[in-house]
């Protein structure tokens, strides 16, 4: 296949030392072995997620998202805006489903562009990674690069809220969709059955604001990974990741439960699969290590 | 009260339904609500919510302006949208809960020391400062929101959580100083402030 170019959103947690550099490093590799180019949006911004609501109005947060897209359409013509950020992903697909919808917030959306000389059509598809996986390779395309099959590994999809919600990918439903399990299956791991919080909420944001209700959600969402026999949890998006990972100890001193479950993303799982070593898979990254995937990378 | 909010009592008087149809994000939606609850029950932190969607909407329609608006029930929102895409009626009701935070919060009378108010506020300052978000900075002033030695409390229970993210190379301390930015910095701003001061002439803001 020839190479498949992008206009790359990559988002403030993909950044270098930032809470999900480890995603970016396997969706790197991932992306070297698809030969898939992402073009990064020049100088993007912040798209706010779902927590700018107390200071920021609704035409602010839209012109954020606005300005990577307007930049977008004039540095990368042509090509599909992905993300790899489950909200930054969202936010911008609610932008332009907005400004669509409203002519009046995309006259004013352009009018405060205009401050720095831009202007937004917003016609470039928004996508998350995820599509372009399965829509732009799909699932046989992508089990033919697989070098290592992941034999014998049992993962736990957990797909969370936001790349299923509102959105989600096409074809797929929203109480009970089936694409991690299969990419999962694909890389030669076995998805559990059954997955009781596959699409349960982590508290997002409030992780942070309401630490004791959301770890009361987290726990049950591990808990359930365990009751299904898993070795580790896999998750398309950063906050999910970071959530479900981080909070362990804390959860395990608070309910006497004894959780170490590592936490990885579908990048993380296809690196490995694709022949990768364990730090061109971001294995370094783990919190809360993944032995299994390591033992792997490093025959 | 605020000026902005006495404004808006007196241009509405006893209509708050229509004081939210004209001035909340998505809005125009409340009176297609009818009353049966799925939302409610599929809100993750709906248990904890004083009021959850469906009774807000109904408080809305019979003018309980003050118990809706200084209500902390919409902060808790996770934006799961769990609600938003079970609602037989598809009102955006995630987009709602936001939009009345949102607006209880330009006319001053959100509830001060409801923790997500404050970590919402803090995200926004952090990310329109310089364009991106700082997560280390985020994280101190989230640990410190409620004075020093509170701050101090959470930040030792929360040690082992920035040491591993240290160690995994998640967060670097040199975040403090400078950190990730957009190189645009103020064409950004001149952009926001553009949407403030438009969107300012339609909605009043407490203070301004």
């Amino acid at each position: 296949m020839s190479k498949k170019s992008y206009s790359f959103y990559p988002g403030c947690s993909s950044q270098k030392a930032a809470s999900a550099s480890n995603y970016m490093v396997s969706v790197d590799s991932m992306c070297d072995t698809l030969d898939i180019e992402l073009n990064e949006i020049p100088d993007w911004n912040c798209c706010s997620a779902s927590i700018g609501y107390a200071g920021g109005g609704e035409l602010p947060r839209l012109a954020l998202s606005a300005r990577n897209m307007a930049i977008s359409e004039k540095e990368n013509p042509g090509q599909d805006i992905v993300a790899t950020c489950a909200a930054c992903w969202l936010a911008t697909k609610e932008t332009q489903e907005r400004l669509h919808d409203n002519d009046k917030l995309m006259a004013e959306t352009n009018e405060a562009l205009s401050a720095a000389g831009l202007k937004v059509e917003g016609s470039q598809k928004v996508r998350h990674m995820v599509e372009v996986l399965i829509e732009d390779f799909g699932y046989d395309e992508l089990g033919s690069h697989v070098k290592k099959p992941l034999d014998g590994i049992k993962i736990a999809g957990y797909v969370g809220c936001q790349t299923n919600r509102p959105f989600g990918i096409d074809g797929e439903s929203y109480e009970n969709p089936k694409y991690l399990d299969k990419l999962v299956e694909t890389m030669g791991a076995e998805p559990i059955e059954n997955y009781d919080k596959k699409v349960s909420c982590c508290g997002g944001a409030l992780a942070f604001s309401e630490p004791e209700k959301s770890q009361a959600l987290i726990k049950d969402i591990i808990e359930s990974a365990y009751d299904g026999g898993a070795d580790m949890i896999v998750t398309p998006c950063p906050v999910c990741q970071m959530n479900v990972e981080v909070y362990q100890n804390h959860i395990n001193q608070k309910y006497k439960t004894n959780f170490k479950m590592p936490v990885v993303y579908y990048s993380t799982l296809m690196s490995v699969a694709y022949g990768k070593s364990g730090k061109e898979a971001g294995l370094d990254g783990q919190w809360i290590k993944a032995k299994q995937l390591e033992e792997i990378a490093s025959k | 009260m605020t000026d902005a909010n006495q404004q808006m009592v007196e241009q509405y008087r006893n209509n708050f339904l229509r004081e939210v149809e004209d001035n909340v994000e998505e809005g125009g939606w409340v009176k297609m609500c009818m009353q049966c609850g799925v939302c409610s029950g599929s809100c993750p932190l709906g248990p904890h919510w004083d009021h959850p969607p469906q009774e807000l909407f109904m408080m809305i329609r019979a003018g309980k302006r003050d118990e809706v608006l200084q209500s902390s029930s919409m902060w808790m929102c996770t934006s799961c949208y769990n609600c938003i895409v079970r609602c037989p009626r598809e009102l955006p009701i995630t987009h709602i809960m936001h939009g009345l935070a949102h607006y209880a919060k330009r006319l001053g009378i959100a509830p001060k020391n409801q923790p997500t108010h404050k970590f919402a506020q803090l995200f926004w300052n952090n990310l329109t400062k310089t364009g991106r978000v700082n997560e280390l900075k985020l994280g101190l002033a989230l640990y410190f929101m409620n004075g020093i030695s509170e701050g101090i409390k959470t930040s030792l229970k929360m040690k082992d959580v920035g040491l591993g993210m240290m160690m995994t190379k998640r967060l670097s301390p040199m975040e403090l100083i400078g950190g990730h930015k957009c190189k645009d910095t103020s064409g950004l701003q001149a952009i926001l402030k553009k949407a403030e001061e438009l969107e300012a002439a339609r909605i009043p803001v407490a203070g301004k």
